[in-house]
């Protein structure tokens, strides 16, 4: 559903995401990991037509990203990290814009909306403007418009922040469903307990190549951690030791104070 | 333990505001920037030069008038820099990401209050304080300044400027201990252009263009030494004015009185004002932190706004419907249309002041090239209106760009949405703008549909220039509209706008004035001046149409390279 051919993202001299090879199934929950500045974010944004790729193909449901970006960009909802959203519209206005921008109006339209807003609780909010709402409705809201315009491919970045612990479950039992019944979701989180319990397949990032991708038991019989969880994994393969060093020197200014 | 200094706190401020110049810079930006700028100093000196010189020579009262316009002047830009203190100080006491930071920093509230107040007080003077260097500059070479007038103007201004900075940070503490902070911004926009609009009126009413004259020079001096201003002698704008030229010998011996006046007056002032800030601070901030109360959308009117786009596409009313509800919902953006207003009636009441119909018959010719010209005045106001309104277009959905992008919306759509619900009511303006001078001025029919055509296609061109520029320059850092087109890329596109007016003119005016000619002498006009005419509508039309197309082909291009 999803498949990155040779993907490369540079700014001058800085290449921020080296050649990168994927594919994501149909109803796949896939899970994309990896430590600040790893270039997730950038693959995400070029794998929702965001930014434009310096190298490779990027092809969502049959459709080159470059090539046929309409056709491509209809099959996807995209929830962004801490994005803005239009502070003047309603709740309302606001996933009626969605839908227009993806060509969907009407009553059909307003009924899919209203559907979502109660879903989230947001239906009492819904002729409010979104700069009277709280971070963690604001977050609602964003899902809501991920999903207004029914996609088969959502494309997720750190889902849960700002979330209460009830919408962060609903959340994740959205994700799972919405996986279940078909849709693919590209996941990337650094809640490294959601990644483990909700994601059929992981990849993990860092330097801006893959240092491993697979379920996980492929992950731990690569990083060779025996039974350890991803947390284990997730540091042997992205440097244990700086975090060994960080406590270290967290220690010592402990002990000089 | 030591504890962060005022310099320290103002340090990173400083040195992000180095590195932002430092990025910016280049070539032409500062050519441009410098040229304009010198441009402008040189035509202020050279004015009050000439006045103080005409002063001097005035027996008995030059110097006091010298002294009256420099406590003019300062009078006049204590109230624009007031007004700018309470607006700026809103949103470095109230606003600012870093105040978070700072209220958990174990930092002395008075350290906060002197940084934060030198931060509001940078940004709210450094205007006037370019504006006025020709000024004294022209007082110092007009009365042979010595070095001491260098020192005591600088101590001066320093005492000067802050007064207002702590009147206008108290202000917005009382404002924002009654609103909400976005609220306040609100309000407090609204307070600044109302202000800003009356000062423009009130010194057009004042006719200024007499002063232009020969007589006008006596007419000023009468006008000047006719200003009986007692309470002024309780504004420090006076004092400063007294201190500043003290040095100069203007008014006799040298009076320290006035510097002493003003520099215990602006210390009387801080010690005031960190006071109030001690008491008045905390609860404000707290406030400010509580965020904006719940605002319903009014749905009876986003009823009608949907009726009425039916016709359009899905994506294209989307867009449109959402341009219009944000533009009436954004304080920052409607009130734009109160500057707008000024303008129109500033540039009607020219028009009507023209000495045209004042007395002796004015043949058709005169009128008709005063309408023609006329076009290209309307042309300038209506690239000030599209500067205002289209050019801010782009940067307004800088934040937002990541929906848009990812969404499948042609980013052509995107262009031309904001292209049409901008330029419709700019052509209806227009049109009505110049129908309307056009009568006051009785031109004839034929005049009447040259210039109607011709605004109409300066309108298309103009807005495109501005979406275009708008589009090119863009300015996603800032959450207020009215910021953006007083940036770097709109003082280019009103550049580019007036040379497009200009090149549109004189291709039209040439043929144009050659069938007036041909009128007015009874003869009529024959074939050759026909398609000189022809030509140069053609010219025009030509030059238009590039006008348009380039800049919306640049816009689109220009948002699909966009990192952002």
């Amino acid at each position: 559903m999803i498949q990155l051919h040779g993907v490369t993202k540079t700014y001058g001299k800085f290449t921020a995401v080296h050649p990168l090879d994927l594919h994501v199934r149909r109803g796949e929950l896939f899970g994309f990991l990896g430590p600040n500045g790893a270039g997730k974010t950038t693959t995400i944004r070029m794998v929702t037509g965001v930014l434009r790729p310096t190298a490779g193909r990027i092809v969502i449901a049959g459709h080159d990203l470059v090539r046929d970006p309409l056709t491509a960009k209809r099959h996807v909802g995209y929830i962004p990290d801490r994005p803005a959203l239009y502070e003047k519209l309603t709740g309302t206005e606001f996933l009626r814009f969605v839908s227009g921008l993806w060509g969907r109006n009407g009553d059909g339209a307003d009924r899919r909306a209203d559907e979502l807003l109660e879903l989230f609780e947001l239906l009492d909010w819904k002729d409010t403007l979104i700069e009277s709402y709280s971070h963690g409705m604001r977050q609602k809201l964003l899902i809501t418009s991920a999903l207004v315009h029914s996609p088969d491919v959502l494309v997720v970045d750190e889902p849960m922040v700002g979330l209460d612990p009830r919408a962060a479950r609903m959340i994740k039992d959205l994700l799972r469903a919405f996986a279940d019944q078909g849709g693919t979701v590209f996941l990337s989180t650094h809640t490294l307990e959601v990644a483990e319990a909700l994601c059929d397949r992981i990849a993990i990032l860092h330097g801006g190549r893959i240092r491993a991708m697979g379920s996980m038991a492929e992950l731990r019989s690569e990083a060779a951690a025996g039974t350890a969880g991803l947390e284990e994994i997730f540091l042997r393969l992205t440097g244990e030791e700086h975090v060994k060093e960080l406590v270290a020197a967290i220690r010592a200014g402990g002990s000089a104070a | 333990m030591m504890q962060a200094g005022v310099l320290d706190l103002y340090g990173p401020k400083w040195r992000a505001a180095r590195r932002r110049a430092a990025d910016g810079a280049s070539i032409t930006r500062t050519l441009v920037l410098g040229g304009v700028g010198l441009l402008f100093w040189s035509a202020v000196f050279a004015l009050v030069y000439r006045m103080l010189l005409y002063f001097r020579a005035t027996p008995g009262i030059g110097e006091l008038l010298a002294l009256k316009l420099l406590g003019l002047v300062l009078l006049s830009l204590l109230a624009i820099v007031l007004i700018s203190n309470i607006i700026t100080s809103l949103s470095t006491f109230f606003l600012a990401r870093d105040l978070e930071l700072l209220a958990a920093a174990p930092v002395d509230g008075l350290h906060i209050y002197a940084a934060r107040l030198l931060e509001t007080l940078i940004h709210s003077s450094w205007m006037v304080l370019l504006m006025l260097a020709p000024i004294l500059g022209a007082y110092a070479v007009a009365f042979q300044a010595g070095a001491l007038f260098f020192v005591v103007t600088l101590i001066a201004l320093a005492a000067y400027l802050l007064i207002p900075a702590v009147i206008g940070t108290a202000i917005t503490e009382i404002i924002v201990n009654v609103f909400p902070a976005r609220r306040a911004r609100d309000l407090l926009a609204l307070i600044a252009l109302l202000g800003l609009g009356a000062v423009v009126m009130l010194f057009r009413m004042l006719r200024p263009e007499r002063l232009a004259r020969p007589e006008g020079f006596r007419n000023l001096v009468d006008f000047i030494a006719a200003l009986d201003t007692p309470q002024s002698v309780w504004l420090p704008s006076e004092w400063t004015a007294q201190a500043i030229l003290a040095p100069l010998g203007v008014g006799g011996s040298i009076d320290v009185f006035p510097a002493i006046l003003l520099v215990s007056t602006a210390a009387a002032f801080f010690v005031m004002g960190s006071w109030l800030h001690g008491r008045l601070y905390p609860t404000a901030f707290t406030r400010a932190q509580e965020g904006a109360e719940r605002r319903d959308g009014e749905q009876r009117r986003t009823a009608s706004l949907e009726a009425m786009l039916s016709g359009a596409s899905v994506t294209t009313r989307s867009l449109v419907a959402k341009d219009i509800r944000t533009f009436f919902r954004d304080t920052t953006q409607w009130s734009q249309l109160i500057l707008l207003g000024v303008l129109v009636i500033v540039y009607i009441y020219n028009i009507k002041v023209l000495p045209l119909f004042s007395g002796e018959d004015v043949g058709f010719f005169l009128i008709n090239v005063v309408s023609f010209l006329n076009l290209g005045l309307a042309g300038f106001v209506l690239a000030a209106i599209a500067a205002r309104f289209l050019f801010p277009a782009i940067s307004l959905e800088g934040r937002t760009l990541w929906l848009l992008r990812s969404s499948p919306l042609r980013l052509s759509s995107l262009v031309w949405s904001k292209f049409w619900v901008g330029v419709t009511p700019l052509v209806v303006l227009a049109v009505a703008l110049t129908l309307g001078t056009n009568l006051m001025l009785r031109v004839s029919g034929f005049m009447m549909v040259i210039s109607l055509s011709t605004i109409t296609v300066m309108a298309f061109a103009l807005a495109a220039l501005a979406l275009g520029f708008g589009a090119v320059f863009p300015k996603f850092d800032t959450e207020n509209a009215a910021e953006i087109p007083t940036s770097f890329g709109g003082l280019l596109y009103m550049m580019t706008a007036v040379a497009y007016l200009v090149a549109t003119v004189v291709l039209e005016a040439g043929p144009v004035y050659q069938i007036l000619r041909a009128e007015a002498s009874g003869s009529g006009p024959g074939t050759a001046q026909w398609i000189g005419l022809a030509l140069g509508l053609a010219g025009a039309v030509a030059l238009s149409v590039v006008a348009v197309v380039v800049p919306l082909r640049v816009a689109v291009r220009r948002i699909e390279s966009l990192d952002h």
